[in-house]
């Protein structure tokens, strides 16, 4: 079965899913979230079943892919992120239902509902089209489709101030960064006479090449992709948009849109690394723009007290050692180590599981906690030690403690510098892991060592099957991850 | 499976059974019960003729990719680790015993006995781990669990700051050792984390690092392990923490899973880097002389019992230090030793004082007296501790800092080098531990008994039976060292051999 068909497959179940929306007679539309989990169940499946063609020669692959592991472990990525998020947002459903219910008399009780659950299909796809796009054309094409998605999405809660304060704030600042983007691309394909990726690499590698052009070229497109992966000094919009932003959306945010835009990044920085002429420069820019980005992230969050606010923070910190990562590239020839694709892979897989799972307790959790404040999750260890255990779990592993993924995508990450002889870097990344352990052992330590409020609510909190199940998997695969990286790097080879 | 996987696993096991419901108390001690067994086993079966090879080994690969060195669970044991395995099982159970029945927990008893078993379960996996990242790995799963049993169980008010310091402490210094190791990892060109290979690379004349790079690899190594043994002047969350973690934590804690820095500096530091060693043996000296002189007059400065165990294990780190430091076959057995006997005696001071406090709600010098007399079986097990702790002879203290002390003072010749002079200025720390010691005894079960204080029953066998189980092995140590001496011989021929295979 040809690639391409999983892309259609998603947005034939999003198309499916506003049908049976807008036609079938639902009294409750959360049903509507189960075809597309299903569905995308399916689809995971399939990807261990696909195959790219012979040659990737001809209009149509130069424009949809390229054909390369790389491209298919982003999109199992996106397709789990997707159905994890349609898990949570069938957990949320009651707040959205609250915030965009039809005043109307006669309107269906839940009307509103169910593009909810299938707007995320279409990101998928874009995101799953992303990470294999390699022509400056479709990367566009597909980044937009995945924003413009993003920011209906955002501004879901239409009644809701924090909502729509979030969507204007992330469409005004998306619109500007896909502006830095086409006058990237548009000196890039100047320079070069190409939109194919493998012919800049060529054209940039050959020793004419203009530096000046290049490094400007390449100054727009990495301050347009810093905004999307939310790297410093142009991560200003995260803090805000993930603490306005429906929580499910937030956790998409934060992993299906940082993932897709590390491929790019991933896919467009490669070019200019390769180039003798700009490695140098190109090189210095990733180191600079990683050690704010560690600092800012890591640092910033210290005293975050909103939930959603200090993961916000925490994703940028993860956002720098992805460019660590990236700025470590070995030199070319004669090295042995990992390729900076396999760490970044690895790191955001691993990073997928616990940030996913830290935004699915916190999802069931806003079920019977007031507010999204950390001071809400005292005494939960008492109430729920399940949920706190769960979350525990997501806490260490972000932090990096030993057997969870997160270490391994740190440890990871670290070496890479080490053979990349970034020393500055190292010190770099070391303060912000240092960091790291203080504001997530904070949620932990407000979970397990203080006591409940005087008034406040100690009943058991109920916890949906599903998110049962999906929180018990999470947690036995980060566990697992963090024995054996196979787990993850397993789909890779 | 082999025995030592199971060892290995029988207490993470234990804690997954607890979690998932079987009886906390029982499991737990059933698990420990079985781990000292087996590992019994391991000691009796062990063969002392085999010089620096690992015995029991197994082995599982679980990774290999091109450019990351191959990863195994491995597991194996020579006559160091075999030491400090004993150790940990024997403390382990002791504290199991120690700890209060359920009932008496305030809180979850589950989330203390998990907690409980992961520490000591992190522990004996790093010691018996042959692969660099299970080594490093199993140290840190210790990590969370301190950190929630002192936060929640702990005594006094300022439990959740404690928490947060050790943790915090730790949790950097773990990292500082991280980058070391794969600094040295990595500029070795290592294709796995078995540490035979690793070590057997380094000395490789061709393959080893230079110069430069030992010192940077022994510096990164001597810190990040320094923290984890609360090296002067890393030491200040180590007292506080002992003193009001819950007392099985403070006998694990400072018994067992402090040793496992030491561990590594003999394991890996001093083989990896034995140029960078030397380069850095000035720092080290001063730093320990800190350790023991200097932490030394703090302990005696202290008012409370809890907190004085606490500073005098710091202090004694530093004569474990001067046995590494002198890096000859007699400095390194006794540091072993020495991790040994410290640990014992610390686990039974700590369980003894835990057993004070809960009895007399109180640890202050001032307020204690004269309980010797009608606590004399308390007295007599104390006093066993006092006198293993400052190395009287007859314990095994004493067998192990003799050994330092002749190893950090040998050598050719008769001008006073640095480590002469160190060796000089550590001797006067067993006149301090005497005074410490001493005088902490005399204020608790000597002299007049203060009115106000009620006297509790004394130990009944619940506590008998782990105290006396530590002090025979205190006695036993004490006048046969070969008892383990004979395995730790073998190991540190191993380690010390300059070409490999």
């Amino acid at each position: 079965m040809p690639v391409y068909y999983l892309e259609i497959i998603v947005v034939a179940l999003g198309l499916v899913m506003l049908m049976v929306d807008a036609f079938v007679k639902l009294e409750d539309k959360r049903s509507i979230a189960w075809i597309g989990m299903l569905g995308l169940v399916v689809v995971f499946a399939l990807l261990f079943k696909v195959k790219w063609p012979e040659s990737t020669e001809g209009a149509f692959w130069q424009f949809y892919s390229s054909g390369d592991r790389l491209a298919l472990f982003f999109k199992g990525i996106a397709v789990l992120t997707t159905l994890i998020v349609l898990v949570m947002a069938v957990d949320y459903a009651p707040t959205v239902v609250a915030q965009t219910a039809n005043p109307e008399p006669g309107a269906h009780r839940q009307a509103g509902l169910g593009e909810f659950f299938a707007l995320p299909m279409f990101a998928c796809a874009g995101l799953m089209w992303m990470a294999s796009a390699n022509n400056l054309v479709s990367i566009f094409v597909s980044l937009e489709t995945v924003t413009i998605a993003f920011y209906i999405m955002v501004a879901y809660l239409r009644r809701n101030v924090g909502s729509l304060e979030a969507g204007v704030k992330y469409l005004i600042l998306g619109a500007l960064s896909t502006g830095f983007l086409v006058y990237g691309f548009a000196w890039l394909f100047g320079i070069t006479g190409s939109m194919q990726l493998s012919e800049i690499a060529t054209a940039l590698a050959k020793p004419g090449v203009n530096p000046t052009m290049a490094l400007f070229a390449f100054g727009l497109i990495f301050v347009a992709l810093a905004f999307k992966v939310g790297a410093a000094p142009f991560h200003l919009w995260i803090p805000d948009v993930y603490q306005g932003a429906p929580t499910p959306i937030t956790a998409f945010l934060s992993v299906g849109s940082k993932a897709a835009g590390f491929i790019i990044m991933l896919r467009l920085v490669t070019p200019f690394l390769a180039s003798p002429a700009l490695v140098g420069k190109v090189t210095i820019v990733l180191t600079v723009v990683a050690i704010l980005t560690l600092l800012v992230g890591n640092l910033a969050a210290l005293p975050q007290k909103n939930f959603k606010r200090l993961l916000a923070y925490s994703s940028i910190a993860h956002a720098g050692f992805l460019v660590m990562a990236l700025a470590s590239s070995p030199p070319a020839g004669g090295s042995i180590s990992m390729t900076p694709a396999t760490v970044i892979a690895f790191y955001l897989g691993a990073y997928l599981l616990m940030t996913l799972l830290a935004f699915l307790v916190m999802t069931t959790l806003r079920t019977k906690i007031a507010g999204e404040e950390l001071d809400s999750f005292r005494g939960l260890a008492k109430r729920s030690p399940f949920l706190a255990f769960a979350m525990l779990v997501a806490m260490a592993s972000l932090a990096g403690i030993p057997l969870t993924a997160g270490f391994l995508g740190k440890v990871f990450v670290f070496k890479l510098a080490v053979e990349a002889q970034q020393w500055t870097l190292l010190v770099f990344g070391l303060i912000g892991a240092s960091a790291g352990f203080y504001y997530y052992l904070k949620i932990a330590a407000s979970m397990y060592l203080s006591e409940p409020g005087k008034d406040s609510d100690v009943s058991a909190i109920p916890v949906s099957p599903l998110a049962k199940i999906t929180m018990i998997l999470l947690m036995i695969v980060i566990i697992l991850a963090g024995f054996n990286p196979g787990v993850i790097l397993g789909l890779f080879a | 499976m082999s025995i030592i996987e199971i060892i290995v696993f029988l207490p993470l096991l234990a804690a997954l059974a607890v979690g998932l419901g079987s009886p906390a108390r029982f499991t737990a001690l059933g698990a420990s019960g079985l781990v000292l067994l087996l590992s019994l086993v391991t000691a009796i079966q062990f063969s002392t003729s085999v010089e620096g090879t690992y015995q029991f080994v197994s082995s599982r690969t679980l990774l290999e990719i091109a450019g990351f060195p191959k990863l195994s669970l491995a597991f194996g044991l020579d006559g160091m680790s075999l030491v400090l395995l004993l150790l940990s099982a024997i403390v382990l159970i002791a504290a199991v015993m120690v700890a209060p029945k359920e009932n008496a927990i305030k809180g979850s008893a589950r989330l203390y006995y998990i907690s409980l078993l992961l520490i000591a379960g992190g522990a004996i996996g790093a010691f018996c781990s042959t692969d660099l990242f299970f080594l490093y790995a199993f140290h840190e799963l210790a990590l969370i669990p301190t950190f929630l049993m002192i936060g929640i169980f702990g005594h006094g008010e300022n439990r959740v700051r404690t928490a947060w310091t050790i943790t915090i402490f730790l949790g950097v210094g773990s990292l500082i050792l991280l980058v070391g190791l794969i600094l040295a990892v990595s500029s070795l060109g290592a294709t796995t984390f078995d540490i035979a290979s690793i070590i057997t690379l380094a000395k490789t004349p061709e393959t080893a690092m230079s110069p430069d790079m030992q010192g940077w690899v022994f510096l990164l190594l001597f810190i990040g392990f320094g923290i984890l043994v609360s090296l002067f002047p890393f030491h200040s969350w180590a007292a506080p923490a002992y003193a009001e973690a819950p007392t099985p934590v403070a006998m694990l804690h400072a018994g067992v899973l402090k040793k496992f820095g030491l561990y590594g500096l003999i394991r890996l530091a001093l083989p990896l880097a034995p140029v960078g060693a030397e380069k850095w043996l000035n720092l080290v000296l001063i730093l320990l002389i800190g350790n023991i002189l200097y932490i030394g007059l703090v302990t005696i400065a202290q008012k409370r019992l809890d907190r004085m165990l606490g500073y005098s294990s710091v202090m004694h780190m530093g004569y474990v230090f001067l046995g590494i430091a002198a890096g000859n076959h007699i400095g390194l057995s006794g540091a072993v030793l020495l991790m040994f006997a410290h640990g014992i005696s610390i686990a039974l001071l700590f369980a003894l004082s835990g057993w004070m406090r809960d009895q007399f709600g109180t640890l202050d010098f001032d307020k204690l007296g004269g309980i010797a007399k009608p606590l004399p079986k308390l007295g007599l097990i104390f006093g066993f501790g006092v006198f293993a702790s400052l190395g009287l002879p007859g314990f095994a203290n004493f067998a192990a800092e003799i050994e330092i002390f002749f190893g950090a003072f040998a050598g050719e010749g008769e001008t006073m080098t640095w480590i002469r002079w160190a060796t000089v200025g550590a001797l006067w720390g067993v006149v301090i531990s005497a005074v410490y010691m001493l005088r902490a005894y005399r204020n608790i079960f000597l002299g007049p008994l203060p009115k106000k204080l009620a006297t509790p029953a004394d130990l009944d066998w619940s506590m008998r039976v782990p105290l006396i189980l530590l002090v025979a092995t205190l006695v036993a140590v004490g006048f046969v060292p070969e008892l383990l001496n004979q395995y730790i011989r073998p190991a540190i021929n191993g380690i010390l051999l300059v070409t490999p295979g």
